[in-house]
């Protein structure tokens, strides 16, 4: 499937049309599903309403934007009107939102074609996709291994190029971890650059929304049309979006002049030999590319996880709070008395994963627990953010492995909880500190798994982000390697 | 620290999640690997480090108190697992 700007070149020469294109994808997914299954629900009749409206209007003579046409697919954990959004829960099995969240509307609004509704994580908990509570989806690159997670559905997609661009969510590194584990480009954005309202809340300081997609160029393009100012979400923050996708260049100019950091403290802590050597031969790329390279220390970054993993299950606690059986979701039949019907529907809606987490939550934000727990991980939020302040004071970027390993075998850490979360050891402090970070190809392990690295950027710094990745991503041409299932 | 078979049914019954046996007894052994595992933040010395609510400080949004009314009523009430017209329908709240 060709880039954004080589479908909107087609579509607005008459080349093709919008249907055409859209059709081409769903015959694509019919092909690819049943061996990758990216998506809970594939909405056909949606995608070819959609694009005929983009066809009309480009028959009448109207000019159309760049995602005009082209097909998207959604993790199932944003709201979109009439159809159907599970969050992979049983949860939410028939939960057909009445409204429209703000990133699905700005897409429509855009004239992008929706093809389907992507997997997760059951409520975006966890890092493989086996928490979906629905199936689990299969990593385009080995059918064997997990696609990473929570956004595997959105990621696989993008992958096994069933649709051109995706978007996911990310509180830990939910885009980054399975963009490094499917080989393609995924970014999270910096908190509040992208409205939250419509997205269904995990952990609400560090929830955000970002894209997936197989070049820098399309993520730019995507995160153009996604990013904004939005009353309805009361963090969103009040910033102009640049034109990310208008100042990619092909090289660093002039060089010499822009500054990378690579974090000493994720080298050397267990992660596999050949993500080290890939980062590594990534960076000397960079450096011969013009970049002045630097090794930065974050004493704190290790600390990310523990911190996590009280703060995050805390929010969870509060949000999903609301799954009460009453308003909306599932309900056990078998209650006795109201409280009876709360336990016994979120025993039976919830799966282990999310359990657990509510739970570890409630814990420690539970009466003589709060200062010892949720106090003292918000101080140690404060190093790890004071860490990366100093960082950026000496470079514009920093670079890290996305992830201690290349995707998984489905099974291998289903049991074991800390094995799970130890996969997003490098993304977290992301979250915690609010910086927009993404995650692109840079090799391939022996098994021919791809390998991401990771670009941090400063508050507010996507655009740096992105034209690094992208000088990165025109020298090394890792995007020129496809998965076997499509050769 | 170490969570015993007690906390945890206490703990679930403040989540309002039913666990049966099994799941007690593997949620205790797993919520202490877990609160093992958060043990590590006391090698950080945080005293006086004042905590991080969110990662990006956004100053109080404020809007006016204004009311309006929300056009999709049934689009709402169409979601409830049980409904008795234009109410949400629950078990008595009450024994007896």
């Amino acid at each position: 499937m060709a880039s954004i700007r080589e479908l909107h070149q087609q579509l607005v020469s008459k080349e093709r049309s919008a249907v055409e294109i859209a059709q081409e994808a769903l015959n694509h997914i019919e092909k690819t599903e049943p061996s990758v299954k990216s998506f809970l629900a594939v909405t056909a009749d949606h995608a070819i309403a959609q694009a005929k409206q983009v066809d009309d209007k480009i028959a009448a003579g109207e000019e159309i934007g760049p995602l005009a046409g082209i097909p998207i697919g959604i993790k199932d954990n944003m709201c979109t009107k009439g159809v159907k959004t599970t969050c992979a829960s049983k949860m939410l099995e028939n939960f057909v939102p009445p409204y429209e969240s703000t990133v699905t509307q700005k897409l429509i609004d855009a004239g992008a074609v929706m093809v389907g509704k992507t997997n997760l994580d059951e409520f975006a908990m966890g890092s493989s996709t086996e928490n979906s509570a629905y199936h689990t989806t299969n990593n385009p690159w080995d059918l064997a291994c997990v696609p990473g997670g929570s956004s595997g559905g959105s990621a696989a997609s993008v992958a096994a190029q069933e649709c051109v661009v995706s978007i996911g969510s990310d509180t830990g590194g939910s885009i980054r971890q399975p963009a490094s584990f499917c080989g393609v480009v995924g970014m999270k954005p910096t908190y509040g650059l992208v409205s939250r309202y419509g997205l269904v809340a995990f952990a609400s300081s560090l929830d955000q929304i970002g894209p997936f997609s197989r070049s820098v160029e399309d993520s730019a393009l995507l995160l153009e049309a996604i990013a904004g100012y939005d009353p309805k979400d009361s963090t969103s923050l009040k910033v102009d979006v640049p034109s990310y996708a208008k100042s990619l260049r092909p090289d660093f100019r002039p060089k010499g002049k822009l500054k990378v950091g690579v974090i000493k403290e994720t080298f050397g802590t267990g992660a596999d030999k050949a993500v080290e050597e890939a980062v590594e031969k990534a960076v000397e790329l960079l450096q011969e590319l013009g970049a002045e390279i630097q090794v930065i220390s974050c004493p704190r970054f290790q600390y990310g996880l523990p911190t996590y993993y009280i703060i995050a299950p805390s929010e969870a606690s509060a949000n999903l709070a609301r799954y009460d059986g009453v308003k909306y979701g599932f309900r056990a039949e078998e209650g006795e008395n109201l409280l009876d019907m709360y336990c016994k529907t979120r025993a039976a809606g919830f799966g282990p994963e999310v359990k657990r987490r509510i739970a570890v939550g409630t814990y420690a934000l539970s009466a003589g627990y709060y200062d010892a727990y949720y106090l003292k991980a918000q101080k140690a939020r404060t190093l790890i953010k004071k860490d990366f302040e100093a960082a950026f004071a000496k470079v514009d970027v920093l670079i890290s492995p996305t992830a201690p390993t290349t995707a998984f075998r489905a099974g291998e850490k289903a049991d074991d909880p800390i094995a799970m979360y130890l996969s997003d050891l490098m993304t977290i402090p992301v979250n915690l500190a609010g910086l927009p970070a993404l995650s692109i190809p840079c090799g391939f392990d022996e098994g021919g798994m791809p390998i991401g690295m990771q670009i941090i950027g400063n508050v507010l710094r996507e655009d740096q982000v992105l034209e690094v990745a992208h000088v990165y991503e025109q020298a090394a041409e890792w995007y020129k390697r496809v998965p076997q299932i499509l050769a | 620290m170490s969570i015993s078979l007690d906390e945890v049914r206490k703990v679930a019954l403040l989540s309002r999640i039913a666990l049966t046996d099994d799941e007690e007894e593997r949620f205790a052994a797993q919520l202490n690997d877990i609160l093992d595992y958060v043990e590590q933040l006391n090698e950080l010395d945080v005293e006086g480090v004042e905590p991080t609510t969110r990662a990006i400080d956004v100053s109080n949004v404020m809007r006016q108190d204004a009311h309006s009314t929300y056009e999709n009523r049934e689009g709402l009430l169409n979601n409830a697992p049980d409904r008795d017209e234009d109410f949400f329908k629950v078990p008595k709240i009450l024994n007896g």
